[in-house]
């Protein structure tokens, strides 16, 4: 195992919630009496864990008890939703504000790229910001002497060197801002989300320059939410959800396990009267356990349990499958099957289950959306509300290496010969 | 050259550059970290001199308008409307020469103490030393002082070619010792300032009036010995009259230097800077979440 190169130790990070004004006084003698007399500062009690939609207590935990090791050479990824506390770990790292509990080793110089072009001054030359920016990034004067030349070349504003940077079009600001960045020589460098900024050259060129950088054995902690970058860079990866690590591991099983939660927890798009609402749905296997995953030719089942709001005639369920690209893939409907769902009293609740059978669909990812109406019209629509994993298996069809992606659906096939 | 090797990989485990916690000791101050960042300093101080007057006719000119003008607003009203005595020193040079020292701490108060809430947005993504930035500041008003200081002492040879009855003496050897001590005034007042306002903005709206009462109680517009007896001790109490008083003296030849009264200047610009960088650098590691 390599040498580790940052430990964080029960790292916790406090917030205060709303406006800072009046109130924070009292709440600081409030501290400062309990501090005299020895008691524990009152305020730590209060906080509530990070969940930005259930905030009752005065005070948030951004980040609660985090423990990690990062090793020499390692490139971390760290996905997680917005609020789930990634940025407030970097802020912690790169010391823009301090933890309120625990401690974070450190074994070389830090560099971070929160954002870049810091402290640009648009009065100043381009070379005067090359170096008022390098050195607000941590170099010393004679280590931008020595690089000044490469700078300016990766940057490619030779000609305007001279020029205030006011003058400069945003794209040559963002070059030159970038070019500082990149040639920083630290030990660690903590990267978030800037690459959202610039043009596609732009990002390829910022990549490519992050993964020199991790093949010269420096650590790298990235965060992104473009998913495709992060399995491009890193090797590692954690996932943060409300302020802990709740995933640690290789890249692959981190950014899978991200899109998961992304689709659980997202807000679901849902539409219709609302005559009859869905309660329940969810995606069993035929023993009745809760599955998001088959193999190929199997059956599943999908089971609903709904409440009718007003006293309803007759109703459809139906679900409609949709793959990766949101292509509408599958059609079911209860009239499939001829059932019918029909005089349903108002308040009354009723389960409708759907097996599917030999699901032959191309192997890959899937979602359903569920669907309650009549020729009233929709009275209750839940979309891509489950997502499940198609698997190639050995039940369907036998070739021992991947199906072909271009194809959709799977056809069962007897072959002879003669 | 292997033996260098073998111990570089073979780090002992404790062996960390930098280890952060939620809080430090009082005194916990990281001055080798900030000699490191000299450079930046430095940097700093070039872009507030480079970035004040760009595009400006009259560039580093305004340094030396700023003094001229508020002089002959004072000769003006103080010194003829007014008629308060100047103690027969030339009314110009008596308030240019009170003027310069005062312009020099009310600068270096006024813009350290924005410190936090005017470059947020630089501490807010990246870290170096906060305390750089105030330095640069007082380094940065130094060289205008310098300007202003040059100036002055052009008044001063021609009021002496003129024949005025001033007699700069051996006492201008101190005045090093009262630059230092303006700039470690308003350095320490104003990192307080600055400390404080970042939670609560009630002290910003003191500052700049503050600044300006300060001046009256200081003797810039009056010369001391104008001074009711009663009144004295509120006077003296100000840290700011015995550096501008011996400032004065060393260069105008009028008055007497009272050594006590300096040593006191001297304890309280120390008391004041440490509490200011104490108090500075207790805030530094979190102001952000505040600010």
């Amino acid at each position: 195992m390599s040498k580790t190169i940052i430990k964080l130790e029960d790292i916790s990070k406090q917030y205060r919630l709303g406006v800072v004004g009046t109130g924070t006084l009292s709440h600081d003698l409030n501290r400062f009496f309990a501090k005299m007399m020895g008691k524990e500062d009152p305020t730590k009690k209060v906080g509530v864990s990070n969940r930005l939609d259930t905030v009752d207590g005065q005070y948030v935990w951004a980040l609660r008890d985090i423990n990690l090791e990062v090793g020499e050479g390692e490139v971390l990824g760290i996905v997680g939703k917005n609020g789930a506390g990634k940025s407030t770990l970097l802020k912690l790292l790169s010391r823009v504000t301090a933890p309120t509990t625990g401690s974070i080793k450190v074994r070389g110089r830090i560099a971070s790229l929160l954002e870049v072009g810091t402290g640009f001054h648009p009065e100043l030359t381009g070379k005067e910001n090359v170096y008022l920016n390098g050195a607000i990034l941590g170099m010393t004067k004679r280590e931008i002497d020595s690089k000044y030349e490469e700078i300016i070349e990766f940057s490619g504003v030779k000609k305007y060197a001279e020029t205030p940077v006011k003058r400069y079009s945003s794209g040559m600001y963002v070059r030159l801002a970038f070019a500082v960045a990149a040639h920083l020589e630290p030990e660690i460098l903590i990267v978030d989300e800037v690459l959202a900024v610039g043009d596609a050259d732009f990002q390829k060129k910022a990549i490519g320059k992050m993964q020199s950088v991790s093949r010269s054995g420096r650590t790298v902690l990235f965060v992104s939410h473009n998913l495709t970058a992060v399995e491009q860079l890193c090797t590692k990866g954690i996932l943060m959800q409300n302020g802990t690590i709740t995933l640690r591991g290789g890249v692959h099983d981190i950014t899978t396990a991200y899109k998961k939660i992304s689709v659980n927890e997202n807000d679901l798009k849902r539409s219709g009267t609302g005559l009859i609402r869905f309660q329940e749905y969810k995606m069993t296997n035929l023993e009745g356990q809760k599955i998001d995953e088959v193999f190929l030719g199997e059956d599943f089942i999908v089971s609903t349990v709904a409440k009718a709001n007003e006293p309803i005639d007759y109703t459809d369920l139906s679900l409609d499958i949709r793959n990766d690209s949101n292509e509408f893939v599958g059609h079911i409907t209860n009239a499939d099957d001829l059932f019918e769902i029909k005089k349903i009293d108002k308040g009354d609740t009723f389960s409708v289950s759907v097996t599917v059978k030999n699901i032959s669909l191309a192997p890959g990812t899937y979602y359903i959306s569920i669907w309650l109406g009549n020729s009233y019209g929709t009275m209750d629509y839940i979309e891509n509300c489950i997502r499940f994993n198609i698997k190639q298996g050995d039940k369907f069809i036998l070739r021992p290496y991947p199906f072909d992606k271009r194809a959709k659906i799977v056809l069962q096939s007897k072959w002879n010969f003669k | 050259m292997e033996n260098t090797i073998t111990t570089s990989t073979t780090l002992p485990e404790d062996d960390w550059s930098m280890i952060i916690r939620p809080k430090r000791g009082l005194l916990d101050i990281n001055m080798r970290e900030l000699w490191n960042y000299r450079d930046l300093i430095m940097l700093f101080v070039k872009r507030d001199f480079v970035a004040k007057y760009k595009q400006t006719i009259l560039g580093p000119l305004w340094f030396i308008i700023q003094p001229l003008i508020t002089t002959l607003m004072f000769t003006v009203v103080f010194g003829n409307i007014a008629g308060i005595p100047t103690d027969g020193i030339p009314k110009i040079l008596f308030y240019l020469s009170g003027i310069v020292g005062w312009t020099y701490f009310s600068t270096c108060l006024n813009d350290t103490s924005q410190t936090f809430v005017k470059n947020a947005s630089i501490f807010g993504k990246v870290y170096f030393p906060r305390l750089a930035l105030p330095i640069s500041i007082v380094i940065s008003n130094l060289v205008s002082f310098f300007i202003q200081f040059v100036f002055l002492l052009g008044f001063l040879f021609y009021f002496m070619a003129v024949g005025s009855d001033i007699a700069p003496n051996i006492n201008v050897l101190l005045i090093p010792v009262l630059i230092v001590l303006i700039a470690g005034l308003g350095l320490g007042f104003g990192i307080i300032i600055s400390s404080l306002t970042t939670k609560y903005r009630d002290l910003t709206n003191l500052v700049t009036f503050g600044v300006t009462l300060w001046m009256y109680a200081t003797p810039i517009i009056y010369p001391m010995s104008g001074i009711p007896e009663k009144y004295r001790i509120f006077v003296l109490a100000n840290p700011m009259t015995p550096i501008v008083e011996t400032f004065k003296t060393a260069l105008l030849g009028v008055g007497e230097i009272n050594y006590m009264q300096l040593l006191y200047s001297f304890g309280f610009t120390v008391a004041v800077l440490v509490a200011g960088v104490i108090i500075f650098n207790k805030v530094e590691k979190t102001f952000m979440d505040t600010v």
